[in-house]
């Protein structure tokens, strides 16, 4: 029987287990963490339904069945070429025979701290999208540092997206549908709070988004036209600069609690594995399929594939299409070699 | 001192203070027309409207200055509009703008501001 390695347990890597699975193939997945579900597993409610994570997650988990083993906490070491294929050395000195290897190794968060600018790290009242997520599954609701609700809260776009000085020239697409879904969620958890968003263009890509929108603004959002420049916390307020592009005028907004709409990176895992495949990387750091419109699962490495947030930013009805397509191209490969 | 001499002058603050901006006109044309809240500021309306062509008039900053609680600019701009409607027609997001500008009139009778 033919054996598959996926590296990498997010919903990309875990779908397409499954299906392989299904479609009669030995599959090892490799997870780096001590559990699976990657970056899907520590959000709440989802856009744009709202609907919760787990439920996605329980969805994917279902599909698995024995032909599918998971180690967890796995490291890797090298990855060799052998006559018949590949195999792939684990940390602890495990070798693991595989005829084909998805990467599905996904992003990683940008780190706020690099805008220094914005204060994350330094101030209190600071935090990311995915801070966000956690508090809304964790705790159930909102406080700034010093235990009270917030009524003013801000939300922050393209923080690490969009942007020549944190290196990152491109869009990560799914933090502004994030940031609106969350604002809505704020909205409603404190109706009386009022909440910004300071974004540089509203880009609702897929659909449903833009319906999320006018929501927001049906909800009294006040959207504001302008790239943050700086904040400023004093005794706890965080005073906020930008220009009001629409007017043209600069403008000074104190907040109890902003939020950082933080973007994907590729991640240096991914930088190393793709090293070690000799599989290229775009000038954004993320992995390049062969063809961008054609193909967008294989390498150009006999029996290297790819699915998911490792080619770039993506939303998981997206990722989750990407690893079926994956998973049939494996099999494809598989039965041909 | 003497303004001539020095050349220096006092400039009044250009900064847009949202904390402190008065925003009591823009709670009362959202009750009034709540399809103002989908204004996208695109300016389908500005382009389209005829007293825009020969006088400074845009719904697009009309909509503005009103979120920016800029009563004085709203009110020296609002006043060339001859409610024609025809802005109306080019809204992509449905906002009924002639019944905005009217709002906006009541509005501004309602707080007293029409008169300052
Ligand atoms: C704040 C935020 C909110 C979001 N909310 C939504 C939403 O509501 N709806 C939606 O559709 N999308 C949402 N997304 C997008 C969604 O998170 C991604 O589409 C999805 O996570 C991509 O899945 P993935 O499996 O490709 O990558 P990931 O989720 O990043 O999973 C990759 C997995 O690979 C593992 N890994 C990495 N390197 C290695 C290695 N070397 N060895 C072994 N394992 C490794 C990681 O630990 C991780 O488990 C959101 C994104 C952000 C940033
Ligand atoms: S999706 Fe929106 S917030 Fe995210 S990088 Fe693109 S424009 Fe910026
Ligand atoms: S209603 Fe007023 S703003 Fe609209 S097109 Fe006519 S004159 Fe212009
Ligand atoms: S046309 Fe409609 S959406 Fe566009 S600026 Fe005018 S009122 Fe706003």
């Amino acid at each position: 029987m033919r054996q598959v390695v996926i590296i990498g347990g997010g919903v990309a890597g875990l779908e397409a287990a499954g299906f392989l699975g299904k479609m009669g193939h030995q599959v090892v997945l490799l997870e780096k963490e001590k559990a699976v579900g990657g970056h899907v597993g520590k959000w709440d409610r989802l856009f744009p339904n709202r609907r919760q994570g787990s439920e996605v997650m329980d969805f994917i988990r279902k599909k698995m069945d024995e032909k599918v083993s998971i180690i967890t906490e796995a490291g890797i070491k090298s990855i060799d070429t052998s006559p018949d294929g590949y195999a792939v050395v684990l940390t602890n000195g495990e070798a693991i025979r595989a005829d084909a290897i998805l990467l599905a190794t996904g992003f990683e968060l940008f780190d706020a701290r690099k805008k220094e600018e914005y204060g994350y790290g330094i101030y209190d009242n600071v935090i990311t999208s995915a801070d966000l997520e956690r508090i809304f599954r964790e705790e159930g609701k909102i406080t700034t540092a010093d235990g009270q609700a917030p009524q003013k809260v801000a939300f922050v776009h393209c923080v690490g997206s969009r942007d020549e000085k944190a290196g990152n020239v491109y869009c990560s697409k799914v933090c502004c549908v994030t940031g609106v879904k969350q604002a809505i969620e704020v909205k409603e958890m404190m109706p009386a709070a009022k909440v910004y968003s300071f974004y540089m263009d509203i880009r609702m890509f897929d659909r449903h988004f833009e319906e999320l929108y006018i929501e927001a603004q049906q909800q009294g959002i006040t959207f504001i036209r302008g790239r943050l420049s700086e904040v400023y916390e004093d005794q706890g307020k965080v005073q906020c600069k930008v220009e009001d592009t629409l007017t043209g005028k600069p403008m000074k907004v104190t907040v109890d609690l902003l939020v950082l709409l933080v973007g994907f990176m590729p991640s240096p895992e991914t930088k190393r594995l793709a090293g070690m495949l000799k599989i290229n990387i775009g000038s954004d750091g993320f992995v390049l399929p062969i063809d961008g419109h054609i193909s967008q699962n294989e390498t150009g490495v006999p029996g290297i594939f790819l699915a998911g947030a490792v080619t770039g930013p993506k939303c998981i009805a997206t990722t989750l299409s990407d690893a079926r397509s994956a998973a049939l191209q494996i099999d494809q490969y598989l039965k041909t070699k | 001192m003497k303004k001539d001499k020095w050349g220096y002058g006092i400039h009044p603050d250009r900064q847009i203070d949202l904390d402190n901006a008065n925003l009591s006109l823009l709670e009362l044309v959202r009750q009034s027309e709540p399809s103002y809240n989908l204004c996208i500021a695109c300016g389908s309306c500005a382009a389209t409207c005829t007293a825009g062509n020969l006088t400074t008039i845009s719904l697009r900053r009309i909509n503005i200055y009103l979120q920016r609680g800029m009563i004085k600019e709203l009110r020296e701009e609002i006043r060339r509009c001859m409610l024609c409607g025809k802005c109306y027609l080019a809204c992509p997001r449905g906002v009924n703008t002639r019944h905005v500008i009217i709002a906006i009139h009541e509005a501004l009778k309602a707080t007293g501001y029409e008169e300052l």
